[in-house]
């Protein structure tokens, strides 16, 4: 194919502060001098959202053109001559900062943001710490608008950022401006409260102390905390968030560093659902039932009774079922696996299974490159969403989808059994039962064959023969498509990965002496010990044997606990190191921010009961690295190159590849259908989650 | 809840509402929060919720406008809005003693409405009717070269009739 004489450019040179720089046509002044390094100041601009040009502090010299420019609206252009800091702009700066504070009040010694204030930052630069205006400040008081967030008029820039971050980053719109000139303010959508995602992303985005949440607000400076980078606890999709931590308490958490796959995108669990590590309900120390009754006990106590009784369960041939909680980090999953099948010498083995990713892999064999990544959905043409709230459930990949909207023009399809957000800025919407989607796909079709791309999300409503159906009907379409399975919590996928199945080695390998699965342990009745490292299966089903050894890791005295004979305490997974795999196979490191008292990681359990039995030289060191290290060169997929991990970012594991042929228990597959506010029972224990108006929420109401 | 207006009122809203293409409706936002402001005397929540629903907004988004623009009020006017420009041209011919006179005979300041709900007061920037300045508006009534007797005279006026 030839190149047409009169091609459009390709790139755009022009030179800024003497230094010639390019840039793709289109780009804002702003971002190609940021590129290189060269910063604007800006209030209102803000990267991804639509342009405002509200607050003229990012105006710049640019040589022909008489006045001075904001540089957040003004595209490159070919032979642009740029100054970025003279005598001029710096007045012109300096007397934006005047105006800005003449109503701006004097808190900054107890303001939040003190200390990472964008005001704060610019005056200090440039100066306009005295006023001309000698005028009484125009004072409105600080509101309450939710449990979550506060506004305080007063110390507002009205950059809008929160409006825009609201409006088009989360599709929710709860943020408005009322009034006018000096009166205007931001108003919330329930005249006085705000109803809304309480994401907190309007008080992130804010560049000053306006907007700031009940969890942080006057409890410290940001310079008294460490600041952690971990990986979130709650759903599949794998934020990173970073945990700011003052004497063993996490006080805040946002994504400080942008560098993760959600960029400083974070939902309500995210970003405040970590209190529940300070629940005064945390289990603190073992406990065994003696006489019916729970009583505390020493670790090596614990840790010896239950060897001693697995060691005599296993000397007598007695039957075993281990569950494994889809919230353990990786190591955890595999050391426990290999802890089943090598010590224990079976195969009952089993998760909460809440997708089915094994259907999946095995209808796409042969293909490769089948799987989106988050990364995928925000570059995608097309998406469809079946059977699910992706608004609610999948927080970061309706977030991802949502900008690929704004940016990318990306179409979106939803087929779901009730209204979601999607609809808002879907191509098209069908809302059908569940068990019916097949029908409004077959309408679909026509549509979707006029894509470039498509990419398949799908809930546990598509399972078993549903998934090859839908793999056979999407290759109908003649265009590229991947597909995300959605599964629920932080380390669901993990769990498949790292073959915590009855019936799946680690990798996807079959198992030759397939187990029971959770279903399958809980109803049989000759069951004589069964371990529960975490979940909480007995909270939906009962336990048949009567007389099964129950041993539980858990946080809290749920329904499980109330059944178990010993208890140990266990580290929530903002206690620990260890890596987890999310709902689009990226390993991420989990890094430890605080300890609790008491608990230990559920890793270092298993290890020690390994220990006690004498099965250490077996099962080999229980480190979360060394552990990490077998993965990463034995189990398929995790051969995943380290420095990504090792500095935070997110290492894409790679897909079986060929048939996976086990006998799928697709009844057992099932989403808890957790909402944008719950969480299993870590959600259950989260003052703040169970506080917001909002809670607990339904799935497909909006 | 659904508004209902008088036939009258729904067949100018409706109107309106025609005027704008699909994708637009947005765009008839504020003619019809004043039309139907007309009708009601007030910018109720009922009416906010109605306008976004028939234009395709969020009501928060209608609350946007009825916060931006003094003309539309979410606190009940008097039966007579009385306006008095207070901008320049009417200033230098009196506006400001006018609007003095005016708080004062009534009670009443910045919108504010008469106890018996009959007289409302709004200063008001440039009424567009500079050149017979000082004006005064008393709804959609233009009262031009004011004085202060020209104002008792309409507030006589506006009394006498109820
Ligand atoms: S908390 Fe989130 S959803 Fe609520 S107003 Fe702020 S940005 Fe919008
Ligand atoms: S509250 Fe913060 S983000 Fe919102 S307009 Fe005011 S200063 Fe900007
Ligand atoms: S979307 Fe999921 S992973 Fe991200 S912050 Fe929310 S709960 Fe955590
Ligand atoms: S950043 Fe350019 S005007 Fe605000
Ligand atoms: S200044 Fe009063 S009408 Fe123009």
């Amino acid at each position: 194919m030839s190149t047409p004489v009169t091609a459009p450019p390709t790139i755009i040179n022009f030179t800024v502060d003497g230094r010639q720089l390019s840039a793709p046509p289109g780009t804002l002044l702003i971002d190609a001098c940021k590129r290189s390094g060269i910063e604007i100041p800006a209030f209102c601009y803000y990267e991804g959202y639509s342009l405002q040009a509200a607050c003229r502090m990012c105006l710049v010299e640019v040589e022909k053109m008489p006045k001075l420019q904001t540089a957040c609206t003004l595209p490159v252009m070919e032979g642009m001559i740029v100054r970025s800091e003279t005598e001029q702009i710096a007045k012109a700066r300096k007397g934006t900062l005047e105006f800005l504070l003449t109503n701006h009040p004097l808190d900054c010694p107890v303001c939040d943001k003190g200390g990472e204030c964008e005001l704060q930052d610019m005056v200090f630069r440039y100066g306009a710490g005295e006023s001309r205006f000698t005028e009484m400040k125009n004072h409105a008081p600080e509101r309450q608008w939710s449990p979550v967030v506060f506004y305080d008029p007063a110390r507002c820039i009205l950059c809008y950022r929160c409006v825009r971050a609201c409006n088009e980053g989360m599709g929710v719109g709860a943020l408005g401006v009322t009034n006018r000139g000096v009166l205007s303010e931001i108003a919330p959508n329930k005249e006085d409260h705000l109803d809304c995602d309480e994401c907190g992303a309007c008080i992130d985005i804010c560049p000053v102390g306006a907007l700031t949440s009940n969890i942080y607000r006057y409890k410290t400076r940001p310079w008294e905390m460490q600041h952690v980078a971990t990986v979130c606890t709650h759903c599949s999709n794998g934020c990173k968030t970073t945990l700011g931590v003052r004497n063993d308490e996490i006080i805040r958490g946002n994504n400080r560093d942008r560098g993760g796959i959600n960029g400083e995108f974070l939902c309500v669990k995210g970003r405040y659902g970590f209190d529940f590590t300070a629940s005064e309900e945390r289990l603190t120390t073992p406990m065994i039932r003696i006489d019916g009754k729970l009583e505390a006990v020493s670790w090596s106590k614990a840790l010896g009774f239950v060897a001693e009784k697995f060691k005599s369960v296993q000397a007598d041939g007695g039957k075993f079922g281990v569950i494994a909680d889809t919230r353990l980090t990786n190591e955890e999953l595999f050391y426990l696996q290999k802890f089943t099948r090598a010590g224990l010498k079976t195969s009952n083995l089993d998760h909460a299974a809440s997708g089915d990713l094994i259907t999946l892999l095995d209808a796409l064999s042969g293909q490769t490159d089948a799987l989106a990544t988050t990364d995928d959905l925000y570059k995608t043409k097309a998406a469809l969403v079946i059977g699910s709230d992706l608004s609610q459930q999948h927080p970061l990949l309706a977030f991802q989808l949502r900008a690929g909207v704004r940016h990318n023009k990306t179409r979106i399809y939803t087929v779901t059994p009730g209204p979601v957000r999607e609809a808002k800025y879907s191509a098209t919407s069908v809302t059908v039962p569940l068990g019916e989607e097949y029908d409004a796909l077959a309408k679909l079709t026509d549509r979707l064959k006029a894509e470039k791309e498509l990419v398949i999300l799908f809930g546990d409503s598509i399972k078993g023969q549903r998934v090859r159906d839908l793999v056979a009907w999407a290759a109908t379409l003649g265009i590229p498509v991947k597909y995300v399975c959605l599964v629920d919590d932080s380390n669901s996928r993990g769990a498949l990965d790292m073959g915590c199945l009855p019936n799946l080695l680690p990798g996807f390998q079959v198992d030759p002496h397939p187990g029971l699965s959770q279903a399958g342990m809980l109803a049989a009745e000759d069951l004589d010990v069964l371990w529960i490292v975490g979940a909480n299966p007995l909270r939906h089903a009962p336990l048949a044997s009567r007389k099964a050894f129950v041993v539980a890791h858990t946080m809290f005295l749920d329904e499980t606990a109330a059944r178990a004979d010993v208890l140990f305490p266990s580290a929530s997974a903002y206690e620990k190191s260890g890596t987890l795999t999310n709902v689009t196979g990226q390993v991420q490191r989990l890094k430890a921010a605080i300890k609790t008292m008491g608990a230990k990681a559920d890793l270092e359990i298993i290890g020690l009961i390994a220990k006690e039995m004498g099965l250490a030289p077996t099962l080999g060191p229980w480190t979360h690295d060394i552990v990490f290290k077998e993965i990463h060169s034995g189990v398929h997929g995790y051969n995943v190159p380290l420095p990504v991990l090792l500095t935070g970012g997110a290492a894409l594991t790679s897909p079986v590849n060929g048939p996976v042929k086990v006998n799928v228990l697709v009844d057992e597959i099932r989403s808890a259908g957790d909402t944008l506010f719950t969480s299993g029972s870590l959600g259950r224990h989260s003052k703040l989650l169970t506080s917001v108006p909002e809670f607990p929420g339904a799935l497909y109401q909006r | 809840m659904s508004l209902t207006f008088t036939p009258e009122t729904e067949k100018i809203l409706q109107d309106i509402w025609s005027r704008y293409p699909e994708g637009r409706k947005r765009s008839a936002v504020i003619p019809m929060l004043m039309y139907a402001q007309d009708q009601l005397g007030v910018v109720t929540s009922e009416l906010v919720a109605e306008v976004a629903k028939r234009c395709e907004v969020s009501p928060l988004q209608v609350e946007e406008v009825v916060g931006y623009y003094s003309m539309l009020n979410k606190k009940r006017m008097g039966k007579h809005h009385v306006q008095v420009c207070t901008n320049i041209a009417c200033l230098l011919m009196g506006g400001e003693a006018l609007w003095h006179h005016a708080t004062k005979r009534l009670g009443i300041g910045h919108k504010e409405v008469t106890a018996d709900g009959l007289i409302s007061l709004e200063e008001v920037e440039c009424a567009g009717a500079c050149s017979w300045a000082p004006c005064v508006v008393d709804g959609y009534e233009y009262h031009h070269h004011v004085t202060i007797e020209k104002l008792d005279q309409l507030i006589d006026s506006i009394q006498k009739v109820h």
